[in-house]
């Protein structure tokens, strides 16, 4: 991998980047396309968690990582503090991982 | 820099930080097996941590350089970290308001747009909280990582297997409890569901990155058909 490369893929990210933060600065966007630009950050990112949740590329990511993640799920919704949710989703797909759950 | 971590520790409440506090930890450990893996592959160290520095993606990073470990090439591990990376467009555009203003605070805080910095940033809801929000995470975790990738690339394989410790679980566990509370309106909330779902099910027939961006068509749940005017 050499130092274009590298260029190319900085320079192509802060690209992604900047754009929003550069033009929002200029205009003033209406009330409807601001809220929907918030419902967007947050679709993106429950995608995300799904994606990274279940799948491993294009197949499925085994037992221990999805379980993990469902007993953040289920924490969550119980209000528990964000460090608990944090390490008990690792901890639980670890032990998964300790008892030879793929 | 000082102030600004001042004035974040004013608005944040402690509970606040010690979140971003755990993410740095938990990213740091993957920022060093990025470290360690790349050099065992075979790269000279100062490329993941130029890669780090400059791009500052988890996801990409590693996808870059697992393309070119597994033979590759350089330009297939640019693309799929491109395509990875396309996401930050629009997350760009939802924290924008966050990052202050003046260019400077624009050029340099766009650098530090990621998903967890988005995730803490959505989670607050007052203009002030959510810039400190937003630069507290953005700013530690570019030093947490960073550093972490030096000290990975250096050392070598003191962190083999992050998923031993079931790391690859609390990423999206980390995004799972910053957005929950956040999905409290309706539309939002059933836009995600099936995004998510959308997201998943492309997910074998696209390349990684483009199933979370498709999710975005689910935005249409969120926009409600206008009234018709009176004939």
């Amino acid at each position: 991998m050499s130092v274009g490369a590298v260029l190319v893929l900085a320079v192509g990210t802060y690209g992604f980047r900047v754009v929003g933060p550069l033009l929002r600065g200029r205009l003033r966007l209406p009330d409807r396309l601001d809220r929907l630009l918030g419902d967007a950050a947050v679709v993106l990112l429950v995608a995300l968690v799904a994606t990274s949740a279940l799948t491993d590329g294009p197949h499925l990511a085994g037992v221990a990582r999805p379980a993990g993640v469902l007993v953040a799920l289920a924490l969550v919704l119980r209000r528990a503090p964000f460090p608990v949710v944090v390490v008990a989703a690792a901890a639980s797909t670890a032990l998964l991982r300790l008892l030879g759950v793929p | 820099m000082r102030s600004l971590w001042r004035t974040a520790v004013d608005l944040l409440d402690t509970r606040t930080l010690r979140d971003i506090g755990l993410v740095c930890v938990a990213d740091a450990l993957v920022g060093a097996s990025f470290g360690a893996i790349a050099v065992s592959g075979g790269l000279p160290p100062w490329l993941p941590v130029v890669l780090s520095v400059a791009v500052f993606a988890g996801g990409a990073q590693f996808a870059a350089v697992g393309a070119v470990l597994a033979g590759g090439g350089a330009a297939a591990g640019v693309l799929a970290g491109l395509v990875l990376n396309a996401r930050l467009l629009p997350f760009g555009f939802a924290v924008a308001d966050a990052l202050g203003s003046g260019p400077w605070r624009r050029l340099v805080g766009a650098h530090l747009v990621t998903d967890e910095s988005v995730a803490f940033t959505v989670r607050q809801r007052d203009p002030h909280r959510r810039r400190a929000a937003f630069w507290a995470c953005g700013a530690s975790l570019f030093v947490c990582w960073n550093l972490a990738v030096v000290a990975g690339a250096l050392l070598g394989g003191l962190v083999h297997d992050t998923d031993a410790f079931g790391l690859d679980a609390a990423f999206p566990a980390v995004l799972l409890a910053l957005v929950v509370p956040t999905l409290r309106h309706g539309d939002a909330r059933s836009a995600a569901v099936l995004g998510a779902v959308v997201a998943v099910v492309a997910s074998p027939w696209l390349p990684p990155g483009v199933p979370v961006l498709v999710a975005l068509g689910a935005l249409v749940l969120t926009l409600r058909p206008r009234e018709k005017a009176p004939a």
